[in-house]
């Protein structure tokens, strides 16, 4: 397997109360599909992030269902509505069950 | 058996060629039938047209990943709002491709993403509003290379 899966989020640093933000993430992951086959004819088992969630001070803002038809290395761009001052926290469950995490800090003015 | 460069060129492609056609032919697809299943079973009711916009590049060079964008009209208050938004494709082996949950802390329902898909076919998305109502839109996405392996 390729290199432990690594998260990168894009949030604005600050926003004005109530602004709509856009938030953009992206996480390396292969998302075997299981579909293919390896040379041997065996079939590779399925092997992707199946949820995708965010949270804004432990709020649920935007989740999301993956199915293997989402492309390698997952992208999700979406918007939330900052009231406050507080942190995004971005989880991404693999279907092995690890969790990986992504934090980010956005300042309300 | 020795073969110059030019004639293992030619072998390689012809191997590479059959196997594609042979995968292919292997590869059980969705259809519409179940994709319409899969619809109801989420929406409980037939969508209607309107509401949801959904982008999708008229032709994918690459269907390992294309570019797909959803965008709802809605005000996202409280009672109205888009609760999720489930894609849909078609002509996959199977036709999930993703689901949205939406909140009210969302702010716009709006949401891309970039999605496989093995062949040329109808990329459909179906929104949930918070009143019951269902919506849906409809794009043809020729696909030039498929993404499903093989």
């Amino acid at each position: 397997m390729a290199a432990a899966p690594k998260p990168r989020v894009k949030v604005p640093k600050t926003a004005k109360a109530g602004e709509v933000v856009l938030l953009k993430t992206l996480i390396s992951h292969e998302m075997e599909s299981g579909q293919r086959k390896d040379k041997d004819g065996n079939t590779i088992p399925r092997k992707i992030i199946n949820k995708f969630s965010c949270e804004f001070n432990g709020e649920q803002v935007f989740s999301c269902d993956i199915d293997p038809a989402i492309s390698a290395n997952p992208y999700f761009e979406f918007s939330a509505k900052v009231n406050e001052s507080g942190a995004f926290k971005f989880s991404w469950v693999d279907d092995d069950g690890s969790v990986y995490t992504d934090e980010q800090k956005i300042e309300v003015k | 058996m020795n073969f110059n460069r030019r004639q293992a060129l030619a072998l390689s492609a012809a191997a590479v060629a059959f196997a594609a056609t042979g995968l292919r032919a292997r590869t059980a697809l969705a259809g519409t039938e179940e994709t319409e299943k899969r619809i109801l079973d989420f929406a409980g009711k037939a969508p209607e047209s309107g509401k949801i916009t959904l982008t999708a590049p008229e032709i994918a060079e690459n269907g390992n990943t294309v570019p797909v964008s959803v965008k709802v009209d809605s005000a996202m208050s409280d009672d109205d709002r888009v609760v999720s938004v489930m894609i849909v494709a078609d002509g996959n082996p199977n036709p999930e491709v993703a689901t949205f949950h939406f909140t009210a802390l969302s702010g716009a329902a709006a949401a891309t993403t970039r999605i496989r898909l093995a062949q040329t076919q109808n990329v459909i998305a179906v929104a949930k509003m918070a009143d019951g109502s269902v919506f849906m839109d409809k794009k043809e996405v020729k696909v030039t290379i498929g993404g499903c392996g093989g």
